[in-house]
């Protein structure tokens, strides 16, 4: 029996703070194991199932390709979201990892005596050795300093592997088999849906590993770092080994990555290495939000979408997602995550009923505007770029002839009503959104 | 000796090229403390617009007006996209100028297409200036170093000797200062980004017809223009022109001398070893000098970071 008393702060009973397990927004806030481990769970499930959905090879790849992207997001996020490193040369490390696991794979008789589900940890390990490596002159402080470190050994090292063929391979890469492996409980990983599943695997447990590294001191220490490096140092924690160890962690991870790469496609060239991969993985990561853990997961889960289906459509994706990309820099700097999350108080306010009509109002008309405006575009470039003769093109799934003026008047008129309505209807939006955020009133 | 004095000129045409990007560049850098990956992409825009100029309008009012919508362009992404996004820190703004260069570059090829422009050296300069044993020098490569010495003694006449150029230092160290003495430094800084990138527009223009009208122009140049600024050190414009020069003469001199790895370790009294082709570090004996005459710059600046993080002539530690 407590005191009633000398309980907390010396507070009476009738003032302290309890949670009331009643309530669902106090029960949030309570960490019950029970939701902590759902997420985990739901994604469990979610990857056992996903085969039984989306049957086809294409698609099987696709989901392949995701994993493979979150993982490395993931353990982007680990330096750019919570030790705050900008690396402008992760791909080094995961390119690294992936070529390892090639060689490892045409070490016939080493390979032979390891099963294949192992195979990442060797990338994930050369990974970790290049980052310590690397690590141990760049992480001296974050920045731009190690921006332009890791910029430049990416540099280095993605234009030595044209160099020294004997690793890289020049120009044709590294290929091997993965057949060739130890069977592991007579799974020879012939068929997609077996690396499917080997794939899946990799993610749930990278990803664990991951989160619960973030929960470490060491993890925790590198927000510290992130946010204020001189007042970690006076706690005193070196900051540039909480870097350190966060940029070793992040090369294995990365290595993983590459790992799974080699596993899945089979052959590793100089394009995993170069600056173009590197640019677009901080494309992901930022696109999916650094602040949050699961930012990444939604960056790479939207990114490669985008990449596969678009690039089916049209020849202007990157256009798109360059543009999507540099729009969430400008307005949402926290990301698809952030945008997420910014509707938890609404949520817990119970006030989020308000806000489904004015946001139906205003991002419809937006969102109709843009595919106008992105009909425009491509009319823009069919003009501009088909061979002579060619007139018609198909554009949501209508065929016309861009070089007479109706559809560009239709696909103009659409873009400015659509963005007109939106644009007149979101001072409504904010106004809900202002309200909803508000506690109290008339909910 | 002669084709030393021939290296020389073609190292300080690329020094001097380097020098009017990383120029641009570096007072960028002071301003807002942080580096502008795109601004190389506005010396591609700068080749792309002077050629579409020159079509019309010919080689000269491509030289004086490209490099002026290429300005404005600049001042229009400082003023509407950068300073939105400096409220949220520097490595927003860093990933900001990071995508702004990845659109640029497919707007260009949205437009232009993938392949290579026929943009070329005007025929008023398309002549051989003067020859030195055989070894012609175009009279266009005379003209472009003549128009990047013209620019670096206006740039720093204007820097240093006049009062707009004063009042443009004065906000780089002290901005407070200076807006409570009723400047308008928002104003400065968007003209001085305006000025950068216009200066970035002037060597696509002239750098256009030699080295190439594509839209992998930019990426081409882009990270080396960093490693300048980085090596020189960042804000510092003389340490800009220095490392230019050197990053130019290095890469021209690396690429025509064949200098073997094998000979500089026989040199030092490595032997080679026996059966080379079986060797695990064959393709390091067998380096040459022009295969890493392109990387020579990166590892210039890993070096240079790692021993002297402020750089050639930088005063501060970012």
């Amino acid at each position: 029996m407590i005191d009633p008393v000398t309980d907390v702060k010396g507070a009476r009973p009738d003032e302290q703070i309890t949670t009331n397990p009643a309530d669902a927004s106090q029960r949030m806030r309570m960490q019950t194991p029970m939701i902590a481990v759902a997420p985990w769970v739901i994604a469990i499930l979610v990857l056992l199932f996903l085969p039984l959905v989306f049957t086809n090879n294409s698609a099987l790849t696709i989901m392949n390709q995701m994993s493979i992207t979150i993982i490395f997001a993931l353990a982007y996020n680990m330096l750019l979201g919570q030790a705050g490193m900008l690396s402008f040369g992760h791909a080094v490390y995961a390119g690294v990892g992936g070529f390892a696991c090639m060689h490892i794979m045409n070490m016939t008789d080493f390979f032979a005596s390891i099963p294949l589900v192992i195979l990442p940890i060797f990338g994930g390990l050369f990974g970790m050795g290049l980052a310590m490596i690397v690590g141990s002159f760049s992480t001296r402080s974050a920045g731009t300093v190690f921006a332009m470190i890791s910029l430049g050994v990416g540099e280095l090292i993605a234009a030595s592997s044209v160099i020294i063929v004997a690793f890289f391979g020049g120009e044709e890469g590294v290929s091997g088999d993965r057949t060739y492996a130890q069977p592991f409980f007579g799974v020879e990983f012939l068929q997609q849906i077996e690396v499917y599943y080997l794939t899946a695997a990799w993610v749930i447990v990278s990803a664990l590993l991951m989160f619960l590294w973030s929960r470490t001191p060491v993890g925790r220490m590198a927000n510290a770092v992130r946010d204020n490096p001189e007042r970690a140092e006076f706690l005193g924690y070196s900051s540039r080994w909480v870097r350190f160890y966060s940029f070793v962690a992040s090369g294995f991870f990365a290595g993983i990555a590459g790992g799974l790469f080699a596993i899945n496609y089979e052959i590793l060239t100089e394009e995993n290495l170069n600056t173009t991969s590197s640019g677009v993985i901080l494309l992901v990561t930022f696109l999916g939000g650094v602040g949050f853990f699961f930012g990444p997961i939604i960056g790479a889960v939207v990114f490669t979408l985008v990449q596969t289906v678009l690039s089916l459509q049209t020849e202007l994706w990157a256009f798109y997602a360059g543009s999507l990309f540099l729009a969430t820099v400008m307005f949402f700097p926290g990301g698809l995550a952030g945008l997420l999350m910014m509707h938890v108080p609404v949520f817990k306010l119970g006030k989020a009923g308000h806000l489904v009509m004015p946001y139906i109002k205003t991002l419809i008309p937006a969102a109709i505007g843009v595919l106008g405006l992105a009909a425009l575009v491509e009319m823009t470039f069919h003009y501009r770029h088909a061979a002579t003769g060619d007139n018609e093109m198909t554009v949501f799934w209508t065929t016309f002839d861009s070089h007479t003026l109706l559809p560009w008047l239709i696909a103009g008129a659409i873009t400015i009503i659509g963005l007109g309505i939106a644009r007149a209807t979101a001072p409504d939006l904010k106004e809900a959104w202002n309200e909803a955020n508000t506690a109290g009133g008339g909910a | 000796m002669d084709l030393i004095l021939v290296n020389l000129i073609d190292g300080l045409v690329t020094g001097l090229l380097l020098f009017m990007l990383s120029a641009g560049l570096t007072l960028i850098f002071s301003m807002m403390g942080v580096l502008n990956f795109a601004h190389a992409s506005f010396y591609m825009l700068g080749a792309y617009f002077a050629y579409q100029i020159s079509l019309a309008l010919g080689f000269w009012l491509g030289l004086l007006i490209a490099p002026l919508i290429v300005g404005v362009i600049g001042a229009g992404v400082e003023r509407y996209g950068l300073r939105r996004v400096h409220q949220y820190g520097h490595v927003p703004e860093l990933i900001f100028t990071f995508g702004l260069a990845l659109l640029i570059e497919e707007l260009v090829q949205f437009i232009w297409g993938k392949n290579q422009m026929p943009y070329n050296v005007p025929d008023v300069l398309n002549f051989t200036a003067f020859s030195i044993s055989g070894n012609s020098i175009p009279a266009f490569k005379v003209f472009m170093i003549f128009v990047s010495v013209g620019i670096f003694l206006g740039l720093l006449f204007v820097l240093t000797k006049t009062r707009v150029g004063m009042i443009i230092q004065a906000a780089l160290s002290y901005p407070r200062t200076v807006e409570a003495l009723g400047h308008n430094v928002p104003l400065i800084f968007m003209g001085v980004f305006g000025v950068g990138t216009a200066l970035a527009g002037v060597a696509g223009v002239i750098a256009g017809p030699v080295l190439g009208t594509f839209p992998g122009m930019a990426f081409v140049l882009g990270s080396i223009v960093f490693v300048t600024i980085v090596i020189g050190g960042l804000g510092s414009l003389w340490g800009a022109l220095v490392a230019s020069l050197l990053i130019g003469w290095i890469t021209t001199f690396a690429k025509s001398y064949n200098i073997e790895m094998e000979g500089i370790l026989n040199a030092i009294g490595i032997a080679t070893p026996e059966n080379l082709s079986d060797n695990p570090l064959r393709d390091f004996w067998a380096l040459t000098s022009p295969q890493i005459a392109d990387i020579l710059p990166y590892i210039l600046m890993v070096l240079i970071l790692i021993f002297r993080p402020q750089g050639l002539f930088g005063k501060r530690e970012s």
